[in-house]
């Protein structure tokens, strides 16, 4: 029998945690709340690869670790290529008579860096061989372990170590890649979009990436107080934040085909200024110089275009 | 134990294979259970056969079709993980594009079987045969075994499960034969029944798998603290690959009648001068011993299969009588002292009081033919360095200068 998934407030607390106090994550970091949501959808015995990246060094210093289910970390590349030789050794043995378990769920978790850019390759791949698994990106929007250096999904506008805001320079001047949608390109049967303040919305769809049969994808979004220069104690409301102003929409994607916008997404009267998401962060403060105005202009004429793409997509009028 | 029996000549099958086939028969056998590869010649004959036995059923193993050998040596080592009998292939740019998680799979002590036509690394592109791939792999801790012949491959691969899932061991293990050279030539090959070989290798029993109903944590960070305990401990356990290979190899003779040592030596014994070759030049460097013993020349041969661990007191002992050691090397370590092979013969030998002259010649880069003549010119110079005493650190032979 699979365990139910915890939705409810009263029964996550009496869901069995995976991720222990102690793990040595920055004050405010939303990660660690990320995992704990996903351990809350969890149904049966899990196997965790994971890519490397802040969560995975903060929370396995040897000869500690915070995490009370099998997790392994290889490389920074290859968490989803890691995940597609976990999950067939776990049919090929159990089809032998080599494991006693009816099935293991696998799940692969990588940062954005791991999974946007340097881990792109072996993702695309898993999800083309069609492995059951779930891949979940965390996603802070930079490199943040090594000290908050731009990515894939660094957004307009944001400065980092390596897309400094300065005399000439806005901060990073490409758009963010639109991950999720490239992923459902792949037509695989589940792709979602969570963020931790709507967390019931991410546990549910944690649990239904977890039910489909073949590869899903889970987009979750997670503040770093840290890199992006914010108050520790802001990360939920940024990632609210996120939803309404229209940088992390809530959606699910079904076989690449069925677009469905989530509840907090679709009903948003309209999108939120951007303006107001940055003011909350040190990485966006440059953006307040008037000499911005035509560069921020475009960003949000961007954001706007995007939101109504999305929406004709999910057939919202 | 079990006590092994000779396998009657009427239970082995007899076929003409090329050294790709019979890697992939030997493979079948070992009833892997996850095999994720990437095509590169002259490699992708193993692989293409293998699909074709899991395409006919013959195989209960999954075939991971991998966009990459990264993501191949990373899924054997996910697969490998969780307690999986695991195997991959691959050559020269696939390899190096391995490069990384080869120390993975070695220090996170993954028991993958990998097989290798050993082929010349870019640039130029070239497909065919030297050593630069395994040699470039030589200090990522895998096992390495290079073999000379067809028969030797698919025996090879078969014990080099044994060896990598020995408990005493927990490495992987590279099993080399010459690109094309050893990979397309079809040779006689003896294979053994099934049965034979299951009970030969019978199934992997992991040490410490991920299993839900006992959660471990794989692939920590750690730091100044426990990082050097870890290369310690690995270091270690390939220096007890000699025991468990001889005590794997003396069980796989009682199967077969054949054994190939971690070194093939060849009238050695009176010989002034020895030939130090690995792989296919082996044969030919035979050959020329011959011919040379006809006309009064003492010539022996060593024929080095076992690389890592590297058998150092063996080997000092097999060629530290000789006048000289003539190496023939098919790998460059560019501005190093002289070349890999030669680097471990030196080291080992320095410690003896009267030591042979070593001559190392690197010869065949990019699948330059290495024939007799070429064997025959280096003895001439050998025997020139031998009156005056001293030789170069290396040199190069059979190339436009």
């Amino acid at each position: 029998m699979a365990e139910p998934a915890a939705v409810r407030l009263k029964d996550m607390l009496q869901k069995d945690q995976i991720l222990s106090a102690g793990h040595r994550m920055c004050a405010g970091c939303a990660a660690p709340t990320v995992v704990k949501l996903m351990g809350m959808a969890l149904r049966g015995p899990t196997i965790v690869c994971e890519a490397t990246g802040c969560l995975e060094v903060a929370t396995t210093i040897y000869p500690f670790t915070a995490w009370k289910i099998p997790w392994i970390h290889v490389a920074f590349e290859n968490a989803a290529a890691v995940a597609s030789g976990v999950a067939e050794a776990m049919t090929v043995m159990r089809e032998k008579g080599r494991s006693e378990y009816e099935h293991v769920d696998v799940i692969a978790v990588g940062g954005d860096g791991g999974t946007f850019d340097i881990g792109f390759g072996a993702l695309s791949g898993a999800l083309e061989r069609g492995h059951d698994m779930v891949y979940m990106v965390y996603d802070n929007g930079a490199y943040q372990n090594t000290g908050i250096q731009r990515s894939g999904a660094t957004l307009p506008g944001q400065e980092t170590t390596t897309s400094w805001a300065g005399k000439v320079e806005p901060g990073k001047r490409q758009r963010k890649k639109p991950l999720a949608e490239i992923v459902a390109a792949h037509k695989i049967p589940y792709v979602a979009t969570v963020d931790p303040y709507h967390y019931r919305d991410f546990v549910q769809k944690f649990r239904r990436a977890l039910e489909v049969e073949g590869p899903a994808f889970i987009h979750a979004y997670s503040p770093c107080p840290r890199g992006w220069r914010s108050d520790t104690s802001k990360s939920i409301e940024l990632s609210k934040l996120a939803v309404e102003v229209g940088i992390h929409p809530l959606f699910e994607v079904i076989d690449g085909e069925e677009w469905i916008m989530s509840s907090p997404s679709k009903n948003l009267k309209e999108l939120k200024p951007l303006e107001e998401y940055w003011a909350f962060q040190g990485q966006f403060r440059h953006l307040k110089d008037p000499k911005w105005d035509d560069f921020k202009n475009q960003v949000q004429d961007q954001m706007n275009h995007d939101w109504e793409l999305l929406k004709k997509r999910c057939g919202i009028e | 134990m079990t006590t092994v029996e000779r396998v009657p000549k009427d239970k082995i099958t007899v076929e003409g294979l090329t050294g790709d086939a019979a890697i992939a028969h030997a493979l079948k056998q070992s009833d892997v259970d996850v095999l994720a590869a990437y095509p590169i010649t002259p490699q992708t004959i193993i692989v293409e056969d293998f699909q074709r036995f899991a395409a006919d059923g013959e195989v209960h193993t999954k075939v991971i079709p991998v966009e990459s050998e990264h993501s191949a040596m990373s899924a054997c080592v996910g697969a490998s993980a969780v307690g999986a009998r695991v195997a991959t292939a691959s050559a020269s740019a696939g390899l190096a594009l391995m490069w990384e998680i080869l120390y993975c799979a070695a220090s996170m002590r993954m028991p993958i079987v990998f097989t290798v036509a050993n082929r010349a690394l870019s640039a130029p592109i070239n497909i065919h045969n030297d050593h630069s791939d395994g040699m470039g792999m030589r200090d990522s801790g895998f096992i390495q075994l290079y073999c000379q012949s067809s028969q030797e491959a698919y025996d090879t691969t078969l014990m080099a499960f044994k060896l990598a899932e020995d408990h005493d061991v927990l490495l992987p293990v590279m099993v080399g034969i010459d690109g094309f050279i050893v990979s397309h030539n079809v040779e006689r090959v003896e294979m053994l029944p099934d049965e034979a070989v299951q009970k030969f290798l019978g199934v992997r029993v992991p040490v410490q798998p991920l299993d839900p109903k006992n959660p471990i944590t794989m692939g920590p960070l750690a730091l100044t603290d426990y990082y050097f305990e870890f290369k310690e401990q690995q270091d270690r356990a390939m220096w007890n690959v000699p025991k468990a290979y001889k005590r794997i190899e003396a069980e796989f003779k009682k199967l077969t009648g054949r054994s190939h040592g971690m070194f093939e030596e060849y009238k050695t014994k009176d010989a002034d001068i020895i030939i130090l070759a690995m792989s296919s030049m082996g044969g030919t460097a035979k050959a020329v011993a011959d011919v040379l013993r006809e006309k009064g020349e003492k010539i022996g041969v060593v024929r080095l299969k076992m690389f890592r661990p590297f058998p150092t007191k063996e080997i000092t002992k097999a060629v530290g009588g000789a006048k000289a050691v003539m190496i023939f090397e098919k790998a460059m370590s560019f501005g190093a002292v002289t070349s890999p092979l030669a680097l471990e013969v030196k080291s080992a030998l320095y410690d003896l009081e009267k030591k042979p002259l070593v001559v190392d010649f690197v010869v065949g880069l990019g699948g330059r033919d290495v024939p007799p003549e070429t064997f025959v010119e280096g003895i001439e110079k050998t025997k020139k360095y031998l009156e005056k005493g001293k030789a170069p650190m290396y040199e190069t032979l059979g190339v436009r200068k």
